[in-house]
C-alpha cells in the first residue's frame, strides 16, 4: 500500500531539445512518488511523456532541475555510478519487449541478476523460475525469447524487469502492443507488486482505463505537469 | 563450465552466428598461416646463408689492407701534389704474426683464434687448367674453427696435418680434374711455384665457390707458394662468443692491432643486406595479409553490433556498463581470433613440413624452411593483437550507444 516513504522526488525539471530548433519538452516538472504507489503517467502524444520517464530512469542526464531517487541525488553521478543504480534499483518495461532473441527466456530474466552478482547461478536461476512462475510462464522458460508470443514476451520481459527485486518499474506503454485480455494480465500483476510487495510502478500509457485503475495519474500537457 | 556473464554472452553470440564467425576465423587463419609460413621461410634462408658465411669466415678477420700512397705535401699551406696514387703496399704480410696472434688469443672475449696464408693457386693436369684460392693453415685447429670435418666427403683432416706434401680440395676440383683421394695433383702458384702434392682430402660444402676453387695446404706449404719465410702470415681469424654482436670486440681489437680489424658482417655486407631486404619485404608482406585478415574480424563485429543494438541498448538500460559492453565485442573478437589464429598455426605448420620435403637442388638441397618456436610464438602473439584491435574500434563504438535513442525508435 502507499506509505509515506519517498523513494522519487523532481523539482524543476526542464529539457530543451536543440534539434531541429530550440524547443523546451519538459517545463517545470515536479512531483514525488512513494513506496507501493502504483503511479500513471497520461498526456497526449507529444505531451513529453516518454521524455519525462528517460530522465527520471537516469539514462537521459541532459536536463535542468533535480531528481532524487532513494534519498539519493542524482545530478552528476557518473555514467558507471547509475549503470548500477539501474541494475539494482529500477527495472524497465518498454512498448517493444526487447529480449535478447538468442536467450532462453529465463535466461533473459537472469541476465540483470548475474550482471549485479550478487547471488550464484543457481541462486539467480531459482529466482528467475520464481518471476517467470509469477507471470505465468515457468513452462516456458527454456524456450528461445523468440518463440513466444507477443504478449508472452512482454510478460517475460516484466519478469526481467522483477529479477532484481528493484524499488521502482518505469513503464513506457507497457501494454501498448497488447489485446485486452494481455493487458489486463499486465495491469493486475502491477496491481500485485506495488501492493503487495511494496515497490512502485511508474507508468506511461494511452489507456485511459488503465490510468483511471492505477493508484495516482499525473497528466502532462506541453511538457506542463497539469494534474 | 560458467563464464562471468559478459563471456556468457559473448560466447552465446558467437555460437549463435557460426557462419559469421567461421568466415571471420578463416580470414585470420589464412592470415596467420602466410605470416608464420612466410617468416619461417625468410628466417631458413637467413640462416642457409649464414651458415654458408661461417663454412668460410670467422667472426672477426684481422689481415692487412692495400695503403694507396698519399698526396706528397711539403709545408702546411703549399699546394697538395697528387702523384699517380698507387697500392704502397709491398707485403701482404702481418708483421710478427705469432706474437699478434698470442696478444689475440689472450683477449678474454676471443674464444679461437688462427692464423692463415693465403694464396692464389692454379691447379693443373695435362693442358687443363683451373684458377682457385689456396689457404696455408694448421689442419686441425682450423678444423676446430670451421667444423671442417663435417663438410669431408673423402679422406680427413687428419691426415693433412704435418703432411707437407698433403693437400685437401673441393669436390668440384676433383671432378673436373678427374683425380681422387691419393691421386697426386700439380699445383701452381702466381710466383711461379710448382708442387705435386698428395690428395688426402675432398669436402664438399654445398658451395661452388668454395667447392669449385679451394685448397688447403700446411702453412709451411702455403709460404713455400709464395716464396716466403715462416713469419709470413695474411690473415688472423678469431672467434668470439656472439657473432651478432662483433661491433664492441672490433674496438677493442683495433687497440691492439693498426692492421684492418674487420667483422663477417662488413666482409660479406652484400650479402647480408640481400638477407635483410627479403627479410623485410616478406614480413611487410605478410603482415599486411595478417592485417587485411584483420579487417574481416572488424567488419563482421560491426555488421553484429548493427544487427544487436537493441540488444546493447536494453542490456546497459539494465545496468551493464560501457566497460562491459566493451568486454563482451573484443571477447567475440578474441573468441574469432583465438580459433582463427590457432588453425592458421596449424595450417603454416603444415605447409613448412610439407615445404621442407621439397627439394629444389643445386647447392641448397632441400628447402631451407624449419620449424622454429619464436616464429609461432610471434604469428600467435601477433594474430592475437590484431584481432583484438579489430575488435575493440567495434566495441568502443558499442559501447558508446544511447539507449535513449534506441528506445525512441
Ligand atoms: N531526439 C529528439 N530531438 C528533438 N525532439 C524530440 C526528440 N525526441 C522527442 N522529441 C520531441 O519531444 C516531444 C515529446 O516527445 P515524447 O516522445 O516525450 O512524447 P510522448 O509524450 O512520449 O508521445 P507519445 O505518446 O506519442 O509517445 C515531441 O514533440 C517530440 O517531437
Ligand atoms: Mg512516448
Amino acid at each position: 500500500m502507499k506509505s509515506n516513504e519517498l523513494v522519487l522526488k523532481t523539482q524543476n525539471i526542464e529539457k530543451y531539445f536543440y534539434d531541429p530548433i530550440q524547443f523546451k519538452v519538459l517545463d517545470n516538472v515536479s512531483f514525488e512518488v512513494y513506496k507501493g504507489e502504483f503511479l500513471t503517467l497520461v498526456g497526449k502524444s507529444g505531451s513529453g511523456k516518454s521524455t519525462l520517464l528517460y530522465c527520471l530512469s537516469t539514462m537521459d542526464t541532459k536536463f535542468n532541475g533535480d531528481l532524487e531517487i532513494l534519498g539519493e541525488k542524482i545530478n552528476g553521478k557518473k555514467i558507471d555510478d547509475l549503470a548500477e543504480i539501474r541494475n539494482q534499483h529500477i527495472g524497465f518495461v518498454f512498448q517493444f519487449h526487447y529480449l535478447l532473441p538468442e536467450f532462453s527466456c529465463l535466461k533473459n530474466v537472469m541476465l540483470p541478476a548475474l550482471k549485479l552478482g550478487k547471488y550464484t547461478y543457481e541462486e539467480v536461476e531459482e529466482k528467475a523460475y520464481q518471476k517467470l512462475d509469477i507471470l505465468g510462464l515457468r513452462d516456458q522458460a527454456l524456450k528461445p525469447a523468440s518463440k513466444l508470443s507477443g504478449g508472452q514476451q512482454q510478460r517475460v520481459s516484466i519478469a526481467r524487469a522483477m529479477i532484481n527485486n528493484p524499488q521502482i518499474i518505469m513503464c513506457d506503454e507497457p501494454t501498448g502492443n497488447l489485446d485486452s485480455k494481455n493487458t489486463n494480465i499486465v495491469f493486475d500483476i502491477f496491481k500485485q507488486l506495488a501492493h503487495d510487495f511494496n515497490q512502485t510502478i511508474i507508468a506511461v500509457t494511452h489507456d485511459n482505463d488503465f490510468a483511471a485503475n492505477s493508484d495516482r495519474t499525473i497528466e502532462l500537457a506541453d511538457g506542463r505537469v497539469i494534474n | 563450465m560458467r563464464f562471468p556473464v559478459n563471456y556468457d554472452i559473448a560466447i552465446t553470440h558467437v555460437v549463435t552466428r557460426k557462419k559469421q564467425t567461421l568466415v571471420a576465423a578463416l580470414g585470420v587463419t589464412i592470415g596467420v598461416a602466410i605470416y608464420l609460413f612466410m617468416n619461417s621461410l625468410s628466417s631458413g634462408f637467413s640462416s642457409y646463408s649464414r651458415n654458408n658465411i661461417f663454412q668460410t669466415n670467422a667472426h672477426i678477420k684481422i689481415y692487412k689492407n692495400d695503403e694507396i700512397s698519399s698526396p706528397l705535401t711539403q709545408h702546411k699551406n703549399s699546394v697538395s701534389v697528387i702523384l699517380n696514387p698507387q697500392i704502397t703496399t709491398l707485403s701482404k704480410t702481418l708483421i710478427n704474426p705469432n706474437t699478434l696472434l698470442d696478444k689475440i688469443k689472450k683477449e678474454p672475449y676471443i674464444t679461437n683464434a688462427i692464423a692463415q696464408v693465403d694464396f692464389s693457386a692454379f691447379y693443373n693436369r695435362g693442358n687443363t687448367q683451373i684458377k682457385g684460392s689456396g689457404s696455408g693453415v694448421n689442419m686441425l685447429q682450423y678444423a676446430a674453427m670451421f667444423n671442417t670435418p663435417k663438410y669431408m666427403v673423402a679422406g680427413s683432416v687428419q691426415d693433412l696435418q704435418g703432411n707437407l706434401n698433403g693437400i685437401i680440395i673441393g669436390k668440384g676440383i676433383s671432378e673436373k680434374l678427374n683425380l681422387g683421394l691419393g691421386d697426386n695433383i700439380t699445383v701452381s702458384s702466381s710466383y711461379n711455384v710448382t708442387k705435386v702434392l698428395r690428395i688426402v682430402g675432398i669436402f664438399n660444402m654445398g658451395n661452388s665457390i668454395s667447392d669449385d676453387s679451394k685448397c688447403y695446404v700446411n702453412i709451411s706449404t702455403a709460404q713455400q707458394f709464395l716464396k716466403q719465410g715462416n713469419s709470413y702470415v695474411t690473415t688472423i681469424y678469431a672467434n668470439t662468443p656472439d657473432p651478432d654482436n662483433t661491433q664492441p670486440y672490433v674496438k677493442k681489437l683495433q687497440n691492439i692491432t693498426n692492421y684492418t680489424v674487420e667483422d663477417w658482417k662488413t666482409t660479406n655486407a652484400d650479402v647480408i643486406s640481400g638477407d635483410n631486404t627479403r627479410k623485410t619485404m616478406m614480413n611487410a608482406i605478410s603482415f599486411s595479409i595478417l592485417v587485411v585478415a584483420a579487417f574481416g574480424i572488424y567488419n563482421i563485429l560491426s555488421a553484429t553490433i548493427s544487427q544487436k543494438i537493441n540488444d546493447i541498448a536494453i542490456l546497459k538500460a539494465t545496468g551493464f556498463k560501457s566497460k562491459d559492453v566493451i568486454r563482451i565485442f573484443v571477447a567475440e573478437a578474441l573468441i574469432m581470433g583465438l580459433i582463427g589464429t590457432t588453425v592458421g598455426l596449424c595450417i603454416g605448420a603444415i605447409l613448412i613440413k610439407i615445404m621442407s620435403g621439397v627439394y629444389i637442388g643445386g647447392p641448397v638441397g632441400y628447402f631451407p624452411i624449419h620449424f622454429e618456436a619464436p616464429i609461432f610464438v610471434r604469428s600467435f602473439v601477433l594474430g592475437l593483437i590484431i584481432t583484438l584491435c579489430a575488435g575493440y574500434f567495434p566495441a568502443k563504438k558499442a559501447a558508446s550507444v544511447d539507449p535513449v535513442e534506441i528506445f525512441r525508435r
